[in-house]
């Protein structure tokens, strides 16, 4: 499955290099007016809120590159991505899957009218297969059926996972995937507890 | 592309109809369900929309403002109460506000211009709820109807509505917020979706937007409530962690002109009927 992501992202980038020209042509546009536009459009919001569709320049290039971008700038983007994942102090990476499996399933948060107080979820089945009994599952992602069981349980892939969870583009630029701890979406707990559902034994994952 | 598009309305109203099809019977029922899909969508008497047809009628022809006129000689771009074809035609650019206009900016705009009305109230019930009408929703639901029928006729010879499309396109791709989310998320890749729910492809011309496009504004069964693209697409940015997306703003105008113009073509059947 890695392996096969991986080859996806190599293709995703050679197609790039082929595509790259149409791209540019079609984006002619001043950003400084599609920056009005948005102002435009959400500049009534609260100032917290107004942060947070600023890009940073991670979003900036996959924007422009239209998810697709050229080796060197995929390659800034997974370093400048890597550098900005937190790893557990503790070296502790599994949580409690059953919390996993709430949080999976859970969509909630981050909508503007959502209540700030309450448990966010991680929204993982909307684009994952996960738990073989769901079957309400979305296919934007690949299926994490026996995630860890295929991966023999490994601490490697372990620590993988909780990175990919954390930050999603330090292992595939521009990916479709949120970034989960690094916008403080996820939690350090909420996270291992993700893990967990992909890499305990007893998760119905690995059932 | 008809059959496909019908396929795809069927298990939506056979969802609401029943609720589920015996497999074995499938493929009769699915002509039978055509028929009866299509004759819903027209009949006044089964489809909910056309309680808002109705009432846009009458907002249509109300006499209000400081100036106590109607809305009848609005110019909503194929000349003044001319409302045949006109929806299949927007967004486009009006001489007029030298602006490139959908179809509730316009409406706004004959408000304020032509009936002198205070539109902050019309602004705040812009999407209906329960108890509450919104007059934006009637009169979109009417203005399109009569366009109902027609071909999709993306308005892209005038400069500022290129200028436009190539603003939705740029909007389109824009990623942002929290989870990193753009339109293309979304609505680029084929036979994506979210938990149970289809994706369209949104982001090339073909029949995936043709047969989006050609079906709002829609009755929401899930809201009872005829929607508008206004509040599609403020929908859509909420579930993206955007912030509240401002009501007839050139943004999402922008993006409409992007998504009418990959959808030219394609028949319009509104108001149309979803889940
Ligand atoms: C909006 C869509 C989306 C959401 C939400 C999402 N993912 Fe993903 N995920 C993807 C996509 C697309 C990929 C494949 C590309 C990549 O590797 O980044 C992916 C890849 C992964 C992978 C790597 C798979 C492999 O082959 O090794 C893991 C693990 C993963 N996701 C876990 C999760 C978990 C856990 C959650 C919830 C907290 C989650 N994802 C939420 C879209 C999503
Ligand atoms: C996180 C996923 C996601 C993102 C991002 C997203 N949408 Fe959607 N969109 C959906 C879902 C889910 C639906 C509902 C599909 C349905 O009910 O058939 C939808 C529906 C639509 C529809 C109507 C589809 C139909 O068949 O009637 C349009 C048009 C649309 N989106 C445009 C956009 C635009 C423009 C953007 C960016 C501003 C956007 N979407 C961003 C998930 C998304």
């Amino acid at each position: 499955m890695r392996t096969l992501i991986h080859s996806a992202a190599a293709a995703l980038f050679a197609v790039a290099a082929f595509t790259l020209p149409a791209v540019a042509q079609s984006a002619k546009v001043d950003p400084a007016v599609v920056e009005k536009a948005v102002t435009g459009m959400f500049g009534h919001a609260p100032a917290a809120w107004q942060e947070k569709i600023v890009q940073d320049e991670t979003q900036k290039a996959c924007s422009l590159h239209r998810n697709a971008p050229p080796a060197d700038v995929a390659k800034a983007i997974s370093a400048r991505e890597e550098k900005n994942v937190v790893l557990p102090a503790d070296g502790k990476f599994l949580g409690d899957w059953k919390s996993g499996e709430k949080i999976a399933q859970s969509g909630y948060g981050g909508r503007h009218t959502d209540d700030p107080k309450r448990e966010v979820g991680g929204n993982c089945y909307a684009c994952h297969q996960l738990s073989k009994k769901e079957l309400s599952f979305g296919t934007m992602g690949p299926s994490l059926v026996e995630y860890g069981k295929i991966r023999k349980y490994k601490d490697e892939d372990v620590k993988a996972a909780f990175i990919k969870i954390y930050n999603a583009q330090a292992v595939f630029p521009c990916s479709n995937m949120p970034r989960l701890g690094h916008s403080k979406h996820l939690n350090e707990q909420q996270i291992k507890d993700l893990v967990a559902l992909l890499f305990d034994p007893e998760s119905p994952v690995n059932k | 592309m008809r059959a496909s598009r019908l396929l795809s309305l069927l298990a939506v109203a056979m969802g609401i109809l029943w609720g589920g099809v015996p497999a074995a019977h499938a493929q009769d029922a699915t002509e039978k369900e055509i028929e009866r899909y299509r004759e819903m969508l027209s009949d006044p008497f089964s489809n909910p929309a056309f309680l808002f047809v109705d009432r846009g009628e009458a907002l249509w022809k109300l006499a209000r403002g400081e100036k106590n006129v109607s809305l009848e000689t609005c110019d909503l771009g194929e000349g003044p109460g001319k409302l045949e074809g006109a929806f299949a035609k927007l967004p486009r650019y009006f001489t007029d506000a030298d602006r490139v206009m959908d179809l509730e900016q316009r409406l706004l705009w004959c408000m304020e211009k032509i009936q002198a009305l205070d539109t902050r109230d019309i602004v705040k019930r812009k999407f209906g709820r329960p108890g509450v009408t919104s007059d934006m929703q009637d009169l979109v639901a009417f203005i399109a109807n009569k366009s109902s029928g027609l071909k999709i006729e993306a308005q892209q010879n005038h400069p500022k509505e290129q200028e436009m499309a190539a603003l939705g396109e740029a909007l389109f791709y824009r990623r942002g917020g929290q989870w990193d989310f753009s339109c293309a998320t979304c609505h680029e890749a084929e036979g994506q979706r979210i938990r149970l729910q289809g994706l369209p492809v949104l982001s090339k011309p073909g029949k995936a937007a043709q047969s989006t496009m050609g079906t709002w504004p829609t009755y929401r069964v899930s809201q009872s409530q005829v929607r508008t693209m206004q509040h599609r697409l403020w929908d859509c940015y909420w579930q993206m962690r955007w912030p509240d997306a401002a009501y007839g703003s050139d943004g999402i105008t922008a993006l409409t002109v992007y998504l009418q113009k990959n959808a030219n073509g394609g028949e319009i059947q509104v108001p149309s009927i979803k889940r």
